[in-house]
């Protein structure tokens, strides 16, 4: 008995139409005008250059099974997740669905601000493919789950982003399909409501539901999924038990990237007023280290092009972390650039991280260039690296000589003062009159 | 494309699963696991050959009567005047189209007072225009629907035309005061009436489905769209009667499918001799329409969301 069969999956983008975001009108007239003699050999074009973003991806799924899936970013994840949910279509091969498929890509899809909590739960329950009667008959439920039950009636626009994430969730939690395929969507919301939607999708599995789950938070995969897939460049590199594949994942640096380059600049993340080249992470003593002592400083260095001369550019950072918490976002301040537009030409900006600072763990970086008033976003790659932070415990970072676990998304050495201000003597003196007099 | 083999859909689908259960998958004594009651669902890359899958649009008709919901309601919520708005535009319409038209350069109109005349053939355009350009508009006003979850793509622009046919109602009800004021009797051939409202709506399904498919490829769709709409409503019989045509350039009119059916509304409300032959080729026309349309954004369909 098999819930998923997928067989010799393959899924090619052109890059040729990515390139221009779209087509105009005209092009395509001269293009159909011309087309006319061969308009029976329509799908036979010439290939162009394309990219494969899944291939020969083949694997079975048993029901009930909970499959994560991991895979470092571009290695097909999200692809094979948007041609199982048929958002869009394989190239090549076959999948089989044995079973009423649910897909929550993101949280609170279909939502709509103007209406209130009630109603975007029958439109998002909707979307989602639930019948208005099954809807109905879980809306209590629902309600509970998400703890609005006082909003129910207000605009969602008015929701607190964590009202609205709940809400979101709790029609997605209150689905009942017999395969369920999740991305990601655990990276909102504060951690006890994420440690819910955990529950839940263990609640959901053990009702003898199939579970795809593709997530950059490797304890959860471990702790909800028995069995891992780690895609990388569109494959299926290892296929088998969670811990196995996600420690193999970890050591084969896959997971980290220290150094991104696009080569090409007409591929390369930004517009046509700039592009980005590189992003690297750096120690002090400039090499390039994907992993880094907490006590030492680490640069992120990023190379970008502005081809277009008359904007004001300001490169910026975000830092995540494996929980998908961005734990700050650093912005050049640089004042003589915040008024200033930036002239055509390459440029590298780095910004330092001070050593003991960052907490124990990896970060994913995210590397932008925007233009704050009005905020044009030129580029922002979301995980452009990552970097490991290793505490050595020697005893002279923040956690000291204690080696248990050390929580908090940041780990800085504080200066502390602790001084001795009174003694057992001091004590006896300052006392012994007050005695006397009474 | 995807064939969905719904389970009381298809007979393929029952042969299928039946074959399952011969095979020893049989559910029985896993009672806990219904799996092999569900659909199955294969995806495969589509051949050239396009299949139109409309029974797709009958399992998500739930989903259709929400999103019309939701434009309907969204609409009324965000503007003061509401549903007023309905009853708005085609009577301010009227009223200039009356001064100009009718008082000014007057204009024949078939022996109905111009006001009413105007209004009966404004009140097919309005609706029509709008749902052609709200449906045009569709797709790309929800590419973060069709990036993120599956239905028939479809359900989008119809739900745009459908949402329509409410703004129609309440300028409808205009029209029968109107007619009230006129004193313009109600005769039988007021039953031909919902074919014609069925008829605009599936021309402006036709239209606007196109329209939204191709605006997922070419954004110059948007602004070729109020464009065309224009030159569109003085091609059709709206703040004139087709009788004003010469005889010889009538053919002519008659391709465009929206004339026959304003005439056709006129006649149907306030009797008058309905050119039936006109009528026919527009009714024809619109089914070319529609089915040329389904086509194409059936075929566009597998795109959008690599594209949007």
């Amino acid at each position: 008995m098999r819930s998923i069969v997928v067989q010799n999956l393959g899924k090619q983008y052109r890059i040729g139409e990515h390139q221009l975001p779209y087509g105009t009108l005209r092009e395509s007239v001269v293009r159909t005008l011309s087309a006319v003699p061969k308009l029976v050999r329509r799908r036979g074009k010439a290939p162009g250059r394309s990219i494969w973003a899944l291939k020969e991806v083949t694997f079975e799924v048993k029901p009930g099974e909970v499959v994560g899936i991991i895979g470092r970013n571009g290695a097909g994840k999200s692809t094979l997740l948007k041609v199982l949910s048929r958002i869009t279509e394989p190239t090549e091969g076959r999948i089989e669905l044995h079973g009423r498929v649910a897909s929550l890509l993101e949280v609170g899809t279909g939502f709509h601000a103007e209406l209130t909590g009630r109603e975007n739960i029958f439109l998002n329950g909707s979307i989602m493919g639930m019948k208005r009667e099954e809807i109905e008959r879980k809306f209590d439920e629902i309600v509970a789950f998400a703890e609005v039950s006082k909003f129910l009636d207000t605009a969602v626009k008015h929701y607190s982003s964590g009202m609205y994430v709940r809400l979101a969730f709790a029609v997605a939690a209150h689905l009942e399909p017999e395969i369920l395929i999740v991305d990601e969507v655990l990276a909102v919301g504060d951690a006890s409501f994420q440690r819910k939607c955990l529950d839940k999708m263990q609640e959901v599995s053990q009702h003898g539901r199939t579970v795809l789950f593709v997530s950059h938070n490797m304890p959860a995969i471990t702790r909800l999924c028995a069995r891992t897939i780690l895609l990388d460049e569109g494959k299926v590199i290892s296929d088998g038990p969670s811990h196995q594949v996600v420690n193999a994942y970890l050591k084969s640096g896959l997971g980290t990237t220290a150094l991104r380059k696009w080569p090409d600049l007409t591929k390369a993340p930004g517009n046509d007023i700039a592009r980005l080249l590189a992003v690297r992470v750096r120690s002090e003593e400039n090499e390039t280290k994907d992993a880094i002592d907490i006590r030492r400083a680490v640069g992120i260095e990023m190379e970008f092009e502005v081809l277009k001369p008359g904007n004001i550019l300001v490169p910026n950072y975000n830092f995540v972390n494996e929980e998908g918490v961005c734990v700050f976002i650093a912005s050049d301040p640089d004042p003589e650039w915040r008024k200033r537009p930036r002239p055509v030409g390459r440029y590298l900006s780095t910004v330092w991280i001070p050593g003991n600072f960052l907490a124990e763990g990896s970060l994913i970086v995210g590397a932008a260039l925007s233009t704050m008033d009005p905020v044009v976003i030129h580029f922002f790659e979301r995980d452009a690296v990552a970097f490991q932070v290793i505490d050595s415990m020697d005893g002279d970072s923040a956690r000291g000589d204690y080696a248990g676990p050390f929580p908090g998304i940041v780990r800085p050495l504080l200066e502390w003062n602790t001084q001795r201000i009174m003694n057992d003597a001091d004590e006896a003196l300052m006392a012994a009159p007050m005695v006397q007099n009474s | 494309m995807y064939s969905v083999l719904e389970t009381s859909m298809s007979a393929i689908d029952v042969g299928k699963r039946q074959r399952q259960t011969s095979a020893g998958e049989s559910p029985v004594g896993k009672p806990e696991r219904p799996l092999a009651e569900g659909p199955l669902v294969v995806i495969e890359p589509s051949k050239s050959w396009v299949a139109l899958n409309l029974r797709d649009i009958w399992v998500y008709r739930e989903l259709l009567f929400f999103l019309t919901w939701r434009d309907v309601k969204v609409r009324y919520k965000q503007t003061l005047l509401g549903a007023t708005w309905a009853i708005i535009q085609p009577l301010f319409a009227m009223l200039i189209f009356t001064l100009f038209f009718g008082r000014l350069a007057g204009i024949k109109s078939d022996g109905v007072p111009y006001a009413l005349f105007a209004y009966a053939g404004l009140l097919p355009w309005t609706f029509f225009s709008n749902a052609v350009t709200n449906s045009g508009n569709s797709l790309v006003g929800s590419a973060n629907l069709i990036t993120k979850v599956y239905f028939p793509r479809i359900v989008i622009p119809a739900a745009a035309v459908v949402a329509g046919l409410v703004d129609f109602f309440f300028a409808f009800l205009t029209l029968i005061a109107l007619m009230f004021y006129y004193r313009v009797p109600p005769s039988i051939s007021l039953l031909a009436l919902p074919v014609l409202v069925l008829l605009t709506a599936v021309l402006a399904l036709a239209v606007g489905m196109w329209m939204s498919a191709l605006n997922v490829n070419y954004r110059d769709v948007r602004y070729a769209l109020p464009f065309l709409i224009q030159l569109w409503m003085f091609a059709t019989p709206i703040i004139y009667p087709s009788s004003l045509v010469p005889a010889k350039w009538r053919w002519l009119m008659s391709l465009n499918p929206l004339s026959g059916i304003v005439e056709g509304y006129r006649a149907s409300l306030f009797n008058l001799p309905l050119d039936w032959r006109a009528l026919g080729v527009s009714a024809l026309l619109t089914l070319l329409a529609v089915s040329y349309s389904l086509f194409t954004f059936k075929r566009m369909e597998r795109k959008f969301a690599d594209i949007i």
